[in-house]
């Protein structure tokens, strides 16, 4: 039996290839690009009763193209968005640096570990997703909170008058609904996608390398900083963006273990939309959320480009 | 067992500038390494050849300081090495397949060692250069190892393990990962700048061509004990065993007895011929023995030769055709097939052996290696 003959232009956008290629991208066009088009129009829209103004009008001959732009002026001209984002981005690197403190060492050993204990030590990195995110961080409330095991470890060994000290708690002993508690429960949700490109990097580097540094003089430490670091490059950049962005938008652990001082960007979204129901403004909000994240995604994109030409 | 040939310049005259003395390597139960002593002279380039999983690994990557010896010493130049960790050996290995630092470029590959030194920035430049200088790629110092091919990748791999100036150069498979041709040319380009150099080299191959070429004294390693060492000429043309006549080229082995024992000869009956070697052995009369022949050192033709010993009939079974020679694979009466090889001389030649013709095989007096082991 003889296969109908498509047309070549249908044949090319049926081959498996354009599927495998066309799919993402057709989900990424209808639920992320989309929307923020969306987003971005409802930003700059005139708010009539309640419904949006059309953009583009024709009235009596005249095309008028009406963008409204107070809400991007409002955000520059009240410091409490600035001052907002600067703390997201903040508590966001925070975060991503103590993942990474935390998660190097952890994926380095996990990767030099003996071939048939990996799988179990990678088990163990993913296990936390097996219970709901909501449960964990909520868990943490009561670890943190007057009586928590935790607060009280912390306590007992002093730790709480260092964080104190560091300007981290609000005073000795109160531990729960402060910027300590909002990065670490940050730290602690978003550690595996830290480990896992970097276990990823490390686990596939050619030991022999080390080999190498040791025969031209390196001592351990030596070779760890020349040649294992400069090399899981790639896994300590896709880690530290799986880690920044989302923690940047973060809402729930804000809500959870953040006090009144951590405000983030995504308690102000919330705010805009469901307290004000300032729909405008919030869209404004969340374009310049999405846009300052935007930038170092670019960035880490161009770098994988460039690591990619490189070949490695 | 025989006179021969002279021993190369550096064979063991001197003291022992590297001696590896009764050295071990037990993992787990298999001896990797079994009982190895060693010496090696100062500025001698010295092969360790065997199959794979013979122990030549292990014991360079012993000497690198890789793999501790279970038991057993390895000194260096009076010095011991066991305590010390690779990072301050005074000895350098040019890894197989490199181990370029992928990251950086040959420049900075070649300076790494010397900047763990600590030398100062002026002297590790004008070293550097020095180096892609002798290995002739001063153009290609700012690329990254991907962007070399394999033969320029090996050679910044040498400039690097050279930069130090190491007391002694490990090359594991150095010319390995190359392809025939440009192996053929790297060998001697290799040895010219050790020799300039001046380096005391130990390298470890499978590939007894390269060995040969390359190395002022080979080792032969079979199942982690050192079955032979000598030059060259030497381990070719006196094996000690039938195991390194075997391994070591190509060879015709004839199990047989002792049938004359004199002073200045020995006749051995094998099972096709007479042997008569023109030299004593170390034997006695009836002893089982077996005769080592190399295809080169045996002669075809159409005619039976003036002698009754060393002569063999047979009929050619099998021909392969090289080029500069070709080999014959003569059936004798017994069954067993003689490999002869035979040089090309001549262009077409229209009464040239071929399938099936009836002919005579001839070898010298001092043709034969009369193996008692």
């Amino acid at each position: 039996m003889k296969t109908p003959r498509l047309p070549p232009w249908l044949g090319g956008l049926l081959s498996g290839r354009s599927a495998v290629v066309g799919i993402p991208y057709a989900w990424l066009l209808a639920f992320f690009l989309l929307p923020f088009l969306i987003l971005a129009k409802i930003s700059v829209s005139e708010m009539e009763n309640v419904v949006f103004k059309n953009l583009i009008s024709y009235q009596d001959g005249l095309l008028t193209l009406q963008l409204k732009l107070s809400n991007y002026v409002f955000i520059t001209e009240d410091a409490l968005y600035l001052k907002t984002y600067l703390a997201s981005l903040e508590y966001a690197a925070a975060t991503t640096v103590l993942c990474l403190l935390i998660g190097y060492p952890f994926a380095y050993f996990m990767a030099r570990a003996r071939a048939t204990v990996q799988p179990v030590l990678l088990m163990l990195v993913m296990l936390p997703f097996w219970t709901s995110f909501l449960l964990r961080v909520y868990a943490w409330k009561g670890l943190l909170g007057e009586g928590g095991w935790v607060a009280d470890a912390l306590v007992a060994t002093g730790i709480d008058q260092l964080l104190y000290a560091a300007g981290l708690i609000a005073a000795p002993g109160k531990l729960l609904h402060t910027p300590f508690s909002l990065v670490l429960g940050m730290a602690y949700t978003y550690l595996p996608f830290m480990i896992l490109p970097l276990y990823g990097t490390l686990a596939k580097m050619d030991l022999r390398l080390l080999e190498a540094a040791a025969d031209l003089g390196a001592n351990p430490w030596v070779a760890f900083w020349r040649i294992t670091v400069p090399l899981s490059k790639a896994g300590i950049i896709a880690g530290s963006m799986l880690v920044f962005i989302p923690c940047v938008g973060e809402f729930v652990i804000p809500e959870l273990l953040g006090g009144p001082e951590t405000l983030m960007i995504g308690r102000v979204v919330w705010d805009e939309f469901f307290s004000n129901n300032d729909w405008p403004m919030a869209s404004a909000v969340a374009v310049v959320m999405v846009l300052l994240i935007i930038v170092p995604l670019a960035l880490f994109n161009k770098y994988q480009a460039e690591a990619q030409e490189a070949g490695r | 067992m025989s006179a021969l040939p002279p021993s190369a310049p550096a064979a063991g005259a001197d003291a022992a500038y590297l001696s590896i003395q009764d050295v071990v390597k037990d993992f787990g139960g298999h001896k990797a390494v079994d009982h190895v002593s060693l010496d090696i002279a100062k500025g001698e380039i010295f092969a360790l050849l065997g199959s794979s999983g013979c122990g030549k690994t292990t014991l360079l990557r012993m000497l690198a300081g890789f793999e501790q010896p279970t038991s057993g010493r390895i000194v260096l130049n009076g010095r011991d090495l066991a305590a010390m960790p690779p990072y301050e050996r005074p000895i350098n290995m040019m890894f197989q397949s490199y181990a370029l630092f992928p990251h950086l470029t040959v420049w900075q590959n070649i300076a790494f060692g010397l900047q763990r030194e600590g030398l100062p920035r002026d002297q590790t430049a004008a070293r550097v250069e020095a180096m892609l200088k002798l290995v002739q790629l001063g153009k290609f110092a700012q690329r990254k190892p991907h962007q070399l091919s394999g033969g320029q990748q090996q050679r910044v791999a040498l400039a690097r393990s050279l930069a130090k100036q190491p007391q002694m150069l490990l090359l594991d498979e150095p010319l390995g990962a190359l392809d025939k041709k440009l192996r053929e040319e790297t060998q001697i380009e290799l040895v010219n700048i050790i020799e300039q150099v001046g380096v005391t080299c130990v390298m470890v191959t499978h590939d007894q061509e390269e060995a040969m070429t390359m190395a002022s004294r080979i080792a032969i390693m079979s199942e982690g004990r050192l079955l032979q060492v000598g030059v060259p000429a030497d381990i070719y043309e006196t094996p000690a065993t039938a195991f390194v006549a075997d391994f070591i080229g190509n060879v015709n082995l004839m199990p047989g007895t002792v049938t004359a024992d004199e002073a200045d000869h020995v006749v051995v009956d094998c099972a096709d011929c007479k042997h008569y070697v023109g030299h004593g052995i170390t034997g006695t009369l009836g002893m089982p023995v077996t005769i080592a022949l190399r295809p080169e050192k045996i002669h075809v033709s159409r005619h039976k030769p003036h002698e009754d010993f060393n002569t063999a009939r047979g009929t050619i079974k099998e021909m392969s055709y090289f080029g500069s020679f070709t080999v014959y694979h003569v059936e004798l009466a017994s069954g067993a097939r003689l490999k002869v090889s035979q040089a090309n001389t001549a262009r077409h030649k229209d009464d040239a052996l071929t399938w099936g013709d009836a002919v005579w095989a001839h070898w010298s007096r001092s043709a034969h290696v009369v193996l008692t082991r």
